[in-house]
């Protein structure tokens, strides 16, 4: 029963800011261990929808759930009832984000980067979560970065400390909005190296990218969005070869 | 790219000599300076020498009293233990006013509104006729009989009363300031907290107020030397064991007014300079991280570095303003 439902399911979703609809209609499933890219152009609400994944943001129309569960409400006999922040901290807890521009906080090392989550929000101890995140940083190829700060680590090796923070958290579900466009061009292979490893680990993500070859190589499926609308979702190979709009067409001609 | 900072500087190549070349001058820079400098000793000279009235025996007399030593330590005690009561009511009413709950919002604004809007001197013979307005100080339920009774000028000397006085008023100020500082932390950070599951005052605590502390703490520094000053009108309580008050009873009673003020002034430049050496090493602690100059590795604080000082100084006026 279980192994059926979908890591994320969105029914007819709907955002507005104000009276400025940004997603409309958004439907789509992601399957456990499913790597999702989303394109498009900027404004088109890449960044919305993901940010609506783990309620950073609320929705105004639709349903939203991750495994089963409805994202930021409760139903009770068919009324949703907005949940308290604590249960839609716990939420967010099992959803990992990764930011264009890092967020990392400046004021702790890597290492503490790492630990503040779990040992704070997760109270796991500090020894185990010390050790976790040792591994995590070596993983990302950082073991030797522990004790630097953010602001001494370039764009690729903060990033990847963003990429061991999240994980740090075991999420089961990675969301990556255009985790390298803030990169120098030589420093965005190191991270779709990580990105790539956690795929191949079988991490359902999903990921905002223009990095096509990426998208080519680890996508299962592609998405493009265009004006709050998903116009187009298909294999990566279809969706960049055979584009079926218009406006896919277009956008492709640029990014290409 | 080099990722060790502080390595040795790299050694010159073979066959490039360091450069050898004459300063340039700056002949008015030394013609001003030799001016000031006559001028300043001449001032010197005339008030050692001639000035009688400035009684620089009486000065030395005074400097290191009993009397003006210990106002001196209380004078700083009211500062340490107002400013301590000021920044923790600061932080919780900055807090309130950037929390989402109105209510709390609405509170806070009202408080500031209030305590930043009429003078300290006034807000200090308030507190003063406290006991006047209400005698005893009842601790139980509203309409019901209280379980615990208190003569209020027992339960609160005048030291506390001072002290107390002075944290609200500066609780107001503070808050503003701390606001700044909060404000002046990229979203990004709330923002990769919360979604890190972290609920909203784990994030404040741990993420948003270590960062704003950078910015706090400059403006605080003023404050505090601010406060110090602000004790001389404690006297208003009234509260008469301060430098400046003590100072002042001590030339009522020797008719020589001037001497002692001198006395109190350099004590007050004193403590000053005391409390902006612990301003220094407060600094260097929150600039972990946030420096290009690595100051785990015993580094030293790049100079000229602080935040814009004036920013947040506009946010609460003139530091003379509410006098
Ligand atoms: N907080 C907000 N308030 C009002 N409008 C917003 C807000 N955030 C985003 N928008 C609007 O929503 C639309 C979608 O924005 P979004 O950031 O999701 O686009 P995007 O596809 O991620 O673009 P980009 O590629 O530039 O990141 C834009 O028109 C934007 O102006
Ligand atoms: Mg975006």
């Amino acid at each position: 029963m279980t192994a059926t439902v979908p890591m994320v399911r969105a029914d007819r979703l709907m955002k507005k800011y104000g009276s400025n609809v940004v997603l409309q209609d958004i439907s789509l499933e992601v399957r456990t261990g499913e790597v999702m890219c989303v394109i498009g152009p900027s404004g088109s609400g890449k960044s919305t929808f993901l940010r609506c994944i783990n309620h950073l943001e609320k929705i105004d129309g639709g349903r939203l759930e991750v495994e089963g569960e409805l994202v930021g409400y409760r139903e009770k006999g068919g009324v949703l009832h907005e949940l308290h922040p604590r249960e839609a901290a716990r939420q967010r807890r099992d959803i990992g984000m990764v930011f264009q521009r890092f967020n990392l906080f400046p004021h702790m090392t890597a290492l503490e980067n790492v630990t503040e989550a779990p040992v704070r929000v997760k109270r796991q101890p500090k020894d185990a979560a010390v050790e976790r995140a040792r591994t995590l940083l070596a993983r990302v190829g950082l073991g030797d970065k522990l004790d630097s700060y953010p602001g001494h680590l370039s764009g690729g090796q903060q990033q990847r400390v963003a990429i061991a923070r999240a994980l740090a958290m075991e999420p089961k579900l990675m969301l990556f909005d255009e985790p390298t466009s803030a990169l120098d061009p030589e420093l965005v292979g190191e991270v779709l190296d990580v990105m790539k490893g956690l795929a191949a680990d079988g991490m359902t993500m999903i990921v905002v990218t223009h990095e096509m070859g990426f998208a080519r190589e680890v996508a299962d499926s592609l998405v493009f969005m265009d004006q709050g609308h998903i116009l187009e979702r298909g294999a990566p190979r279809d969706v960049l070869a055979t584009p079926e709009h218009e406006r896919t067409r277009a956008f492709l001609s640029k990014v290409l | 790219m080099t990722t060790s900072t502080g390595g040795p500087a790299p050694t010159p190549a073979p066959g490039h000599e360091p450069i050898r070349a004459v300063p340039l001058r700056h002949p008015w820079r030394n013609v001003i300076g030799a001016v000031l400098i006559i001028a300043i000793a001449a001032i010197v000279w005339d008030a050692a020498v001639n000035r009688q009235a400035y009684d620089w025996p009486a000065v030395g007399k005074y400097l290191f009293d009993r009397r003006i030593s210990e106002a001196a330590f209380v004078t700083l005690q009211l500062t340490v233990y107002s400013m301590v009561g000021a920044i923790v009511l600061g932080i919780i009413l900055a807090v309130m006013r950037l929390s989402p709950n109105p209510i709390l919002k609405s509170i806070a604004w009202v408080y500031i509104w209030i305590f930043r809007g009429t003078p300290v001197y006034v807000q200090l013979v308030f507190w003063g006729l406290l006991s006047t307005i209400y005698p005893t100080l009842d601790i139980g339920l509203p309409f019901l009989p209280p379980i615990a009774q208190l003569p209020t000028d027992q339960a609160l000397n005048t030291f506390w009363i001072a002290v107390i006085g002075l944290a609200l008023n500066e609780a107001a100020y503070m808050s503003e300031i701390v606001r700044a500082g909060i404000l002046s932390v990229d979203r990004g950070q709330e923002e990769a907290a919360t979604a890190l599951g972290m609920g909203w005052g784990l994030t404040m605590r741990r993420i948003i107020i270590p960062q704003a502390m950078r910015i706090i703490i400059p403006p605080t520094g003023n404050e505090v030397i601010s406060m110090l000053k602000t004790t001389s009108l404690v006297t208003a309580v009234p509260f008469t064991l301060d430098l400046y008050t003590r100072s002042r009873d001590i030339s009522a009673e020797t008719f020589n007014p001037i001497p002692l003020l001198i006395v109190a002034s350099l004590w007050y430049l004193f403590v000053t300079s005391i409390l902006m050496v612990g301003q220094y090493f407060l600094e260097r602690r929150f600039a972990r991280g946030l420096d290009r100059v690595d100051l785990t590795k015993g580094a030293r604080l790049p100079q000229g570095d602080a935040p814009s000082v004036d920013s947040i100084a506009n946010a609460r006026g003139e530091s003379e303003e509410r006098r």
